[in-house]
């Protein structure tokens, strides 16, 4: 679905990502996900008194990774300030968070769409600290609070409203998704929360320059959800507009079952949050040599790594495009390639074709895989000098999907060997063409598309183990002498 | 500027402060004073200092990433010992609906 002719969306997303540290930004409590409710609040993420914030390194070089990663500015000296706001999933009253001086600024991501590409400004990461978890259910009237998600870090991505339409949108999202994952700075996690999006959204007439009044839909946790959400939004508006109504400023929320978004209980006051410097924290400062030294530790990203997979393994761009999507499946690719010796394009189709189309189907991620790539590049190895051919491989693969061992386990185990011996070969060709004169003699005569017929008689009679580049010459040869 | 009493009520609303009715003005005036402290320094020419987040001059100090305060059940415990109510684990609160 596009925006409908005359009207142009202008939408621009928020997204909050949890930073991979072992402990909370502000204290020595732990950020596992999943633990007993409350075991992780500290007396710092509880907001007792007397407790004071500490900086944790490593979400400062994660957020400052971020920043080098979108090309942004990083603030040789950034500030925390307090937003206050009542609820109780926020014991201090104030969240920590950086207003007017963000560690990164002005960065940007390429994304495309189609066959454009497209330059999306991202005008600020902020470092913040994430709030507890509100449990309204069977608590006799009363709310569970568990603190344990408070103080993870996060930083919060707010991209420049340089996307038109839900498309592009998702595209950016997926982006900044994958950039994440590969930095190792947040594990991308969008049903536990790590990787969250709300999207802003307005409507105007096309060729207006004026911003139409935007809503904000929050908390949109899947790729398929924002594309929905931001499309009944883009509807919803110019219905709304279209009938000479007026597009309120509202904080709404999306509904996965009816595809809707729908308005939050409007506020009795305007949000005011009254941020002030937080006087516990004193100014953070990043040198240039702390910026160099962190931009030392940046892994290859994706656009590169693609690159680098069509010129030294002579991949075509869509299977570059697809091994790099992950870093986990890029990384796997290599060591596939490396570990087998076997050609990298070869090793390209196992792994983004039947790898990965068992991984779908079995519901499982790279790190799950029941096939390790060295299990994968044994198996190649063995096409590679012959002893199983490319279709009796796919028999080995689903036994090893299967458990039942390694490549050569299963290949001897399943008596696999592909049969090279041509006197055997031979043999069987002998046999098909005895019993089939009259198809040899049709043959003979002209009706070539029986070639087929015989390949499939031989294979059949050697139980697919017959090397086929051999049955195809020696084939020809006996029904053309 | 002064602050009009419509402004104070709007200020507690924000901080969830209950007034007393009759306060009000006398609230008005004496943070009118304060924000006339505010305006005299506002008149000095700052455009060649640098903002100060912090009156201590000195710059954030880190700490390396590792969990020095696991809390575990025993360290909820204790610190529920104080609250006025939990369950499972959870800190109680009146019903909070969003």
């Amino acid at each position: 679905m596009s925006v409908p002719a005359g009207w142009e969306a202008v939408i621009g997303l928020e997204v909050h990502c949890q930073l991979l540290t072992q402990s909370k930004i502000f204290s020595g409590a732990a950020t596992a996900y999943g633990a007993a409710p409350n075991t992780q609040a500290d007396a710092v993420t509880l907001g007792l008194p007397g407790v004071l914030p500490v900086l944790n390194a490593a979400a400062l070089e994660m957020a400052v990774k971020f920043g080098l990663a979108i090309d942004a500015q990083i603030a040789e000296r950034c500030v925390f300030a307090r937003k206050h706001y009542f609820y109780p999933d926020l014991p201090k009253g104030y969240q920590i968070s950086q207003y007017e001086q963000p560690i990164v600024s002005k960065g940007h991501l390429d994304i495309e769409v189609g066959e454009k590409v497209q330059r999306i400004g991202i005008t600020r990461a902020h470092m913040e600290e994430d709030a507890g978890k509100s449990l309204h259910e069977n608590f006799s009237g009363q709310t569970g609070i568990d603190l344990n998600r408070a103080g993870t870090p996060l930083i919060e991505i707010v991209s420049e409203p340089d996307l038109r339409n839900a498309q592009e949108a998702v595209a950016y999202l997926k982006k900044l998704h994958q950039l994440v994952v590969y930095l190792a700075i947040c594990d991308g996690n969008m049903q536990e929360g790590s990787f969250r999006c709300d999207a802003n959204v307005s409507v105007r007439r096309a060729g207006e320059s004026k911003f139409g009044t935007r809503t904000e839909t929050k908390n949109v946790n899947s790729f398929r959800y924002v594309e929905k959400a931001i499309e009944y939004e883009i509807q919803r508006q110019i219905g709304v507009l279209e009938s000479g109504g007026k597009i309120v400023q509202e904080t709404r929320l999306f509904n996965p079952d009816t595809g809707e978004t729908r308005a939050m209980r409007s506020k009795e006051e305007a949000m005011d949050y009254r941020y002030f410097p937080d006087p516990d924290l004193l100014p953070v400062v990043v040198t240039k040599a702390d910026v160099e030294r962190i931009r030392a530790t940046l892994p290859e990203l994706p656009e590169a790594r693609k690159a680098r997979f069509e010129s030294q393994y002579g991949l075509p761009a869509y299977d570059a495009g697809v091994l790099t999507g992950e870093r986990a499946l890029a990384d796997y690719y290599e060591s596939v390639v490396k570990a087998s010796g076997a050609d990298p394009k070869l090793c390209a189709n196992w792994v983004s074709t039947d790898l990965l189309g068992a991984l779908n189907k079995l519901g499982r991620d790279m790190a799950t895989s029941p096939v390790s790539a060295e299990a994968l590049a044994g198996m190649l190895r063995r096409i590679a000098d012959k002893t199983i051919s490319g279709k009796i491989a796919k028999e080995v693969f689903e036994a090893m999907l299967a458990g039942e061992g390694g490549a050569d386990e299963i290949i001897k185990a399943k008596g696999l060997v592909q049969i090279t011996d041509e006197g055997a070969i031979l043999r069987a060709i002998d046999e098909v063409m005895a019993r089939s004169p009259d198809n040899v003699a049709a043959y003979r005569a002209g009706k070539d598309k029986l070639f087929g017929f015989f390949v499939g008689q031989v294979m059949k009679a050697t139980q697919g183990k017959a090397n086929p580049e051999a049955v195809n010459r020696l084939l020809k040869q006996k029904l053309t002498a | 500027m002064p602050i009009t009493a419509d402004q104070i009520r709007q200020v507690a609303q924000l901080a969830r402060l209950e007034l007393e009715s009759g306060r009000i003005e006398k609230y008005a005036h004496e943070l009118s004073s304060i924000l006339e402290l505010a305006d005299r320094l506002s008149r000095i020419d700052t455009t060649q200092a640098q903002a100060l987040a912090h009156p201590l001059d000195r710059v954030q100090a880190l700490r390396p990433d590792a969990v020095t305060d696991p809390v575990g059940e025993a360290g909820r415990a204790t610190f529920q010992s104080i609250a006025p109510a939990v369950r499972d684990g959870l800190y109680l609160v009146p019903k909070v609906i969003e």
